[in-house]
């Protein structure tokens, strides 16, 4: 019990946030309502120098810039659409960590209902392949093997 | 085709597939050794449109610049971010001073740099520069898209961006990008 209860607090601490590099409370926004959405809009932009990261995430200069950036915006009353079509502008979609649904991404996106298909096609080819079992035995036969299993 | 060769296509099926994809790897290797195939590059967005709207502050003894002085010229020019605290931009100076020497307008911008730093700089890796511009925010070079320095772009004589190279130029780079798109622009 004691173990379980552990574990479940192990798991919690865990998932409980992710790291953010913003550890530098002068960069945060006063109004909690703004940074947090600032925070949610960060952690969409990738940062273009570790590439793995969000900017909310990184301790690369760029990024700590691009979260000031970001931050600025939302005072000034920009959605979020607009200032993620900024970074885009000057990034490219690649600043997006969640990849738009385009002609670029087709098979990404698409890559599920892909293997779902493909699996699909194997499992029924080799269904056709070896269809059902051999007959049932004829009663003469299941005499037969009755008889040599005596 | 009967059940002996089916399973044999079938056993050589997987040496097959890794086989092709070993061929593929190590293509891949090939190209990134000669510098052809940088994995981290991405791809700008300035290719195809005219530089952004800049004007930036000189660094002393040159005079400033915006994004119509480099058009104004209606030659292939290079724009290239530079730091004296980069050390990529260290290795690739003799290449940008080879590359002054043929004739080619480079225009370098000092990104994140103090005056003095860059000065120190240019008096001992030499000046390419048709003209140094200073981006002390590095506001200019967001504008850009400027993931790290050095980055150079290749704007025609029309004043529309055709490369952006990410990284030190080397004469490898030169010779297998750079020279082929200036002569071609040229």
């Amino acid at each position: 019990m004691t173990r379980a209860l552990a574990a479940l607090g192990l798991l919690l601490v865990l998932a409980a946030t992710p790291a953010f590099a913003v550890s530098n409370p002068s960069e945060m926004l006063a109004n909690p309502v703004l940074e947090k959405r600032a925070e949610a809009i960060g952690m969409q932009l990738r940062c273009l120098v570790c590439q793995n990261e969000s900017i909310e995430q990184s301790d690369a200069t760029l990024a700590a810039q691009l979260r000031g950036i970001v931050r600025r915006r939302v005072l000034a009353g920009w959605s979020d659409r607009r200032i993620i079509d900024w970074m885009v502008a000057r990034y490219g979609n690649f600043v997006r960590l969640k990849p738009p649904f385009d002609p670029m991404t087709y098979v990404l996106w698409g890559a599920p209902a892909i293997a779902l298909a493909v699996g699909g096609a194997a499992v029924a080819l080799a269904r056709r392949r070896h269809p059902v079992g051999p007959d049932p035995l004829s009663p003469a036969e299941q005499r037969r093997l009755a008889d040599l299993l005596k | 085709m009967d059940a002996t060769t089916r399973r044999r296509l079938l056993m050589a099926a997987p040496l097959g597939i890794a086989a092709v994809g070993s061929g593929l790897f190590w293509t891949l290797l090939a190209r990134m050794q000669q510098g052809t195939y940088d994995p981290h590059a991405l791809k700008s967005m300035l290719i195809g449109k005219p530089l952004p709207t800049f004007s930036l502050p000189g660094q002393p003894p040159s005079a400033g610049f915006a994004n119509t002085d480099v058009t104004a010229g209606k030659l292939p020019a290079l724009v290239n971010f530079f730091a004296s605290w980069c050390v990529p931009c260290i290795e690739e100076s003799p290449t940008l001073m080879a590359l002054q020497a043929k004739g080619v307008p480079i225009w370098g911008i000092a990104y994140k740099d103090s005056v003095a730093a860059t000065t120190r700089f240019l008096n001992t890796r030499g000046n390419p520069y048709l003209r140094v511009a200073r981006d002390a925010d590095g506001r200019t070079a967001i504008n850009f898209g400027l993931y790290g320095v050095p980055e150079t772009y290749v704007v025609d004589r029309t004043g529309i961006v055709r490369l952006r190279y990410a990284g030190g130029l080397s004469e490898d780079s030169v010779r297998n990008t750079l020279a082929p798109l200036l002569a071609k622009l040229a």
